[in-house]
C-alpha cells in the first residue's frame, strides 16, 4: 500500500517535472525566433500555404509554467486593458473560437509583435522574445486551446467563469470575425 | 398601503391644527428657457444640443399628442457603418447631414427630392488604430454647423471644417496624438468665429485639455489643460471659485501625487454651453486617471468637475468639483442646460446638470454656487452634497480597497447617466432625463501606465438596479428637485431625448423602440421598432413641404452596447469595462445597425 503511495507520488511529480519544465536562458530583448507561417488557408496552388514550425510554440504551450508567467504579463502589458479577461473591449475577444489573425500560438505571437492595423498596438522591443511566446501561450489558453493540465487552474480576479483548466477545449476558426476596415463604406 | 397611510397622516394634520389658516401660497413659475434661445423657431436643428443652451426643444407643433399616432416612415438612409450611432442628425435649410460612427463619413441629403436622395459624401479618412484606444465603442456625437460649414471631430483627433454646400474641406487640424491614448468624440460647439473642441482618453493616462481654434482656418486661439499648474490651466486673478476648497495655488499639482497630473485624466468629451451675455463658455471635465483613487490621494484639481472660461480668452471664471478624489469614474460630461428661474424669491441664472454621481444639480451659472442636489438614481456610495461646502459625501463602505472586491455599488461608474443629454420643455418646464438603473461591484487593481494602453486599475462587473430594470425615463421637476413620472426600461436608456411644443416628447431604447410619449403624462402615445438599438439623439425640423419630421439614428453600440457592435463574448463579465456583465441579453434582442430613420404625418 504505502509502495504504491510512493510509486503513484513520484508518477505525479514525474509528470508535473515535464509539465512545468523551465528554460533558465531565455532570449534576450532584441533576439527574435522565425517561425515560417501563413495567415491564409489559402495559397497560390492547390497544396495549401507552405509552412514551417520549429516546435517552440508546441513547447511553451504544454508547459503551465509559461502560461502562468503568461497569465501574469498579460495583466502586467495592459491587454487587459483593451482585451478584458478575453471577451474583449475596444480589442477583439480572446476566449472565442474566432480568430482575424489566426489562432495558432505563432499566429498570436505575431499579433503581439507587430501589432494589427484596426488598433492593435506592436510590442516589438518592448516585451522580450520568451515573454511574448508566455503570453501568447496564456491567450491560447483561454479558449482552452492548450492541454488541459497545463492551463491555469485559479482565477484571482472578478472574472466570473470557470479558470482556464475547467473550460470545454476550444477550436480556432480562423477569420471568423469581421475586421472594422472591412465594414468601411467606399 | 402607502397612499393610504399617506392619506391618513394629511386627514390627521388637518385635524389636528383647524386653527391655522390654509394660505394659498403662490407656486413660483417653472424654471424658463433663457431669452437667448426662445426667438421665434426656424424649423432647422443645426447643432446637436439645438442651441447655446442645451435645452433640445423645437417650437414645432404639427406633432402633438393627437396627432402623434399617425407618425409614418418619411424615408431611411444606411450610414454604412455597423457601431454605435450616438450622431445626431442635423437640417440647415433643405439639407439634412448625418455624421457616421468611425470612419466619420459625412453624407449630406437632399431634402427637396422624394427619398432624400445623398447630395455628396465627404470621408476624413482617419487612421485605423485609433479604433484600439477609443474607450468606449468608436462613436462621434455629431456634426455641428455654423458659417456655412460642417465642423465635427475624427477618432484620430482631428477636426475638421467641410463647405456645407459642396462637401469640400475647407480645413482640417490635428490636435492629439492616438500614440498617447487620444482621441476625440465630442461634438465641436462654435460661438461667432471660434470652434471649441476637447480632447477624450480618460482612460489611457491622457491630460485634459478643451481648445478653441479659429473657425476661419484652424489655427488654435487658446488652449487650457484641467490638470498641472494654473498657467496651463489659464486660472488668473478673475478666477473667483465659489467654494474654498477650489481657492488656492496650482491645485492642479498640489491636489496630485508628484507628477501623477501629467497622467490625470479631466478629459472634454462632453456637452459644451454658452452664455452670450456673460460671455462664458461651461464645460464639464473628465475622471482622474486612474480609474483607481488609491494611486492618486488628494482632490485632483480640475477633473470631474465644472469649468466657466471666458469664450474669448479661456480664462477660468469659476469651478465647481462635483467628484473630488473621484472614485468611480464619474466624469463630468453630461449636458448643463442654462435656465432663469426664481429660487427662494430671487431671480436666478442657473445651469441644471443631471450628473453621472446620481444628483440632479442646479447651480448658479454667473458664479458656480450649488443651489440644489437631489438624487435621481439608487444611491449606496454616495448619501448627498453639503451645500456649505459643495462636497460629494460619499459612503465609506463602498470607497475603493486595492485588491478587495466592493459589491452593490450605486450608481455605477457610466454614472447615474452617462452622455445621452437630456431634453428641457419650453412649454412644460419640465426636465426629461434618459437614463439608468444600475449598480456594479469593483475591485481596485494597482495599474501600470503605459502610452497608448489602458490606465485603468479597476475591475469592474455591472448588473441591473432595485427592481431589476436598467433604464429609466424621468419627468423631473427642477423647482421641487423630484420626479413626476418614470417610464422603466428594460435595458440602460444610451439615447438622448428630445422635447416638442406638441407636448410629445421622444426618446429610443437599446432594443430599438423608438418612442413618442405624453410630455405630462408620460403616457407612451406612439412607438416604432427599427432595425436595431438606439443610442442616438433625435432631432426634428420643418421639410422644405412645411411639414414637420422627426429624426433618429439606429444602431446599437456605444459604451453599454459594445457587447453587440463590437462582438464581445458574454462570458466574461469584465469585458467592456463591466458593462457586459449586464448586457448579455442584448444579444439575443438585437443586431448591430447604422440606419437614419425620419418620420412624418400623412
Ligand atoms: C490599445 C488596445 C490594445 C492593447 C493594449 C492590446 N490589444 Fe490586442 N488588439 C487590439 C485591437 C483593436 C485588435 C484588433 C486589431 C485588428 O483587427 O486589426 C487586437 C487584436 C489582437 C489579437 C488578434 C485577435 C484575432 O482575432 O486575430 C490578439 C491575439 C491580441 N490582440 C492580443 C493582445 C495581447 C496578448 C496584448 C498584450 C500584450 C494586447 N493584445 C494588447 C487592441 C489592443
Amino acid at each position: 500500500m504505502r509502495q504504491l503511495l510512493i510509486l503513484s507520488l513520484s508518477v505525479l511529480a514525474l509528470a508535473a517535472c515535464e509539465r512545468e519544465d523551465r528554460e533558465y536562458r531565455a532570449n534576450p530583448v532584441t533576439s527574435e525566433t522565425e517561425e515560417k507561417i501563413a495567415l491564409s488557408p489559402l495559397s497560390a496552388g492547390p497544396s495549401g500555404p507552405t509552412e514551417q514550425r520549429s516546435g517552440l510554440g508546441q513547447q511553451y504551450e504544454e508547459n503551465a509554467y509559461h502560461i502562468a508567467q503568461g497569465k501574469r504579463l498579460y495583466i502586467w502589458f495592459n491587454c487587459n486593458g483593451c482585451h478584458a479577461h478575453g471577451g474583449g473591449d475596444s480589442g477583439p475577444p480572446l476566449l472565442d473560437d474566432r480568430w482575424i489573425y489566426g489562432g495558432q500560438i505563432e499566429n498570436i505571437v505575431q499579433t503581439i509583435r507587430e501589432g494589427r492595423p484596426n488598433g492593435m498596438p506592436s510590442f516589438r522591443g518592448k516585451v522580450p522574445d520568451d515573454q511574448i511566446w508566455q503570453i501568447a501561450a496564456y491567450v491560447r489558453s483561454m479558449g482552452r486551446n492548450v492541454p488541459k493540465p497545463a492551463a491555469p487552474g485559479r482565477n484571482d480576479d472578478m472574472h466570473p467563469g470557470p479558470a482556464e483548466q475547467r473550460r470545454p477545449p476550444g477550436e480556432v476558426m480562423d477569420g471568423g470575425q469581421i475586421p472594422p476596415a472591412a465594414q468601411m463604406p467606399q | 398601503m402607502g397612499g393610504a397611510r399617506l392619506a391618513l397622516g394629511l386627514t390627521l394634520s388637518l385635524i389636528l391644527q383647524p386653527a391655522l389658516p390654509i394660505f394659498a401660497q403662490p407656486t413660483p413659475p417653472q424654471p424658463a428657457a433663457p431669452p437667448f434661445v426662445t426667438g421665434p423657431e426656424d424649423g432647422q436643428w443645426v447643432i446637436p444640443q439645438k442651441n447655446f443652451a442645451n435645452t433640445r426643444y423645437s417650437d414645432l407643433s404639427e406633432i402633438n399628442t393627437e396627432t402623434v399616432r399617425n407618425l409614418q416612415v418619411a424615408f431611411t438612409f444606411s450610414t454604412g457603418v455597423n457601431r454605435g450611432q450616438e450622431s445626431a442628425p442635423l437640417v440647415v435649410g433643405s439639407t439634412m447631414y448625418v455624421l457616421s460612427p468611425y470612419p466619420n463619413i459625412l453624407y449630406a441629403l437632399d431634402l427637396t427630392q422624394p427619398g432624400a436622395p445623398m447630395k455628396w459624401q465627404y470621408n476624413p479618412k482617419p487612421a485605423a488604430a485609433a479604433q484600439g484606444v477609443a474607450c468606449c465603442d468608436v462613436v462621434n456625437r455629431g456634426p455641428t454647423f455654423a458659417n456655412g460649414r460642417i465642423y465635427f471631430t475624427t477618432l484620430d483627433a482631428h477636426v475638421v471644417a467641410v463647405n456645407a454646400d459642396t462637401g469640400e474641406e475647407v480645413w482640417k487640424t490635428k490636435l492629439g496624438d492616438i500614440n498617447r491614448g487620444e482621441t476625440m468624440t465630442m461634438a465641436p460647439l462654435i460661438v461667432r468665429d471660434k470652434v471649441f473642441v476637447g480632447i477624450s482618453g480618460g482612460e489611457y493616462g491622457v491630460r485634459g485639455w478643451i481648445e478653441a481654434l479659429n473657425a476661419e482656418d484652424g489655427k488654435s486661439v487658446w488652449k487650457a489643460y484641467n490638470t498641472g499648474p494654473d498657467q496651463d490651466v489659464k486660472i488668473g486673478p478673475t478666477f473667483k471659485p465659489f467654494y474654498d476648497s477650489d481657492k488656492g495655488k496650482d491645485l492642479g499639482v498640489t491636489t496630485w501625487p508628484a507628477d501623477a497630473w501629467q497622467q490625470g485624466g479631466g478629459t472634454v468629451w462632453g456637452w459644451l454651453s454658452y452664455d452670450p451675455d456673460l460671455n462664458l463658455l461651461y464645460h464639464g471635465t473628465g475622471n482622474p486617471g486612474p480609474w483607481n483613487p488609491n494611486q492618486r490621494p488628494g482632490d485632483n484639481k480640475w477633473t470631474a468637475g465644472i469649468f466657466a472660461r471666458d469664450a474669448d480668452t479661456g480664462e477660468a471664471r469659476w469651478f465647481y468639483q462635483t467628484s473630488p478624489h473621484d472614485l468611480h469614474d464619474w466624469d463630468n460630461v453630461n449636458e448643463m442646460i442654462l435656465l432663469d428661474m426664481e429660487w427662494e424669491g430671487q431671480p436666478r441664472k442657473v445651469m441644471v446638470h443631471p450628473g453621472r454621481t446620481g444628483f440632479v444639480y442646479v447651480i448658479d451659472r454667473t458664479n458656480g454656487e450649488v443651489l440644489s442636489a437631489k438624487p435621481f438614481h439608487a444611491l449606496t456610495s454616495v448619501t448627498g452634497v453639503d451645500l456649505k461646502t459643495g462636497r460629494l459625501q460619499t459612503n465609506p463602505e463602498k470607497e475603493p480597497v486595492n485588491n478587495r472586491v466592493i459589491r452593490d455599488i450605486c450608481p455605477t461608474a457610466p454614472g447615474a447617466k452617462d452622455w445621452n443629454p437630456s431634453a428641457f420643455s419650453h412649454k412644460t418646464g419640465l426636465l426629461y432625463i434618459p437614463h439608468m438603473n444600475m449598480c456594479m461591484d469593483w475591485e481596485s487593481v494597482e495599474p501600470n501606465y503605459i502610452a497608448g494602453t489602458p490606465y485603468i486599475g479597476a475591475e469592474v462587473r455591472m448588473m441591473p438596479g432595485p427592481g431589476g430594470h436598467m433604464g429609466e425615463f424621468t419627468a423631473w421637476d427642477i423647482r421641487e428637485g423630484k420626479e413626476l413620472w418614470t417610464i422603466n426600461e428594460r435595458f440602460p436608456l444610451w439615447s438622448g431625448a428630445l422635447a416638442t411644443a406638441g407636448d410629445v416628447v421622444f426618446y429610443g431604447t437599446m432594443d430599438g423602440w423608438f418612442k413618442a410619449v405624453h410630455a405630462r403624462s408620460g403616457e407612451v402615445l406612439w412607438q416604432f421598432k427599427v432595425d436595431s438599438g438606439i443610442i442616438g439623439q433625435p432631432t426634428t425640423y420643418r421639410g422644405p413641404d412645411g411639414k414637420q419630421y422627426v429624426a433618429i439614428l439606429s444602431g446599437v453600440g456605444g459604451w453599454a452596447g459594445s457587447i453587440v457592435s463590437a462582438d464581445l463574448d458574454p462570458r466574461d463579465g469584465t469585458a467592456a469595462k463591466g458593462f457586459v456583465n449586464a448586457m448579455r441579453e442584448l444579444k439575443n434582442v438585437t443586431t448591430k445597425g447604422g440606419t437614419l430613420y425620419v418620420f412624418k404625418l400623412p
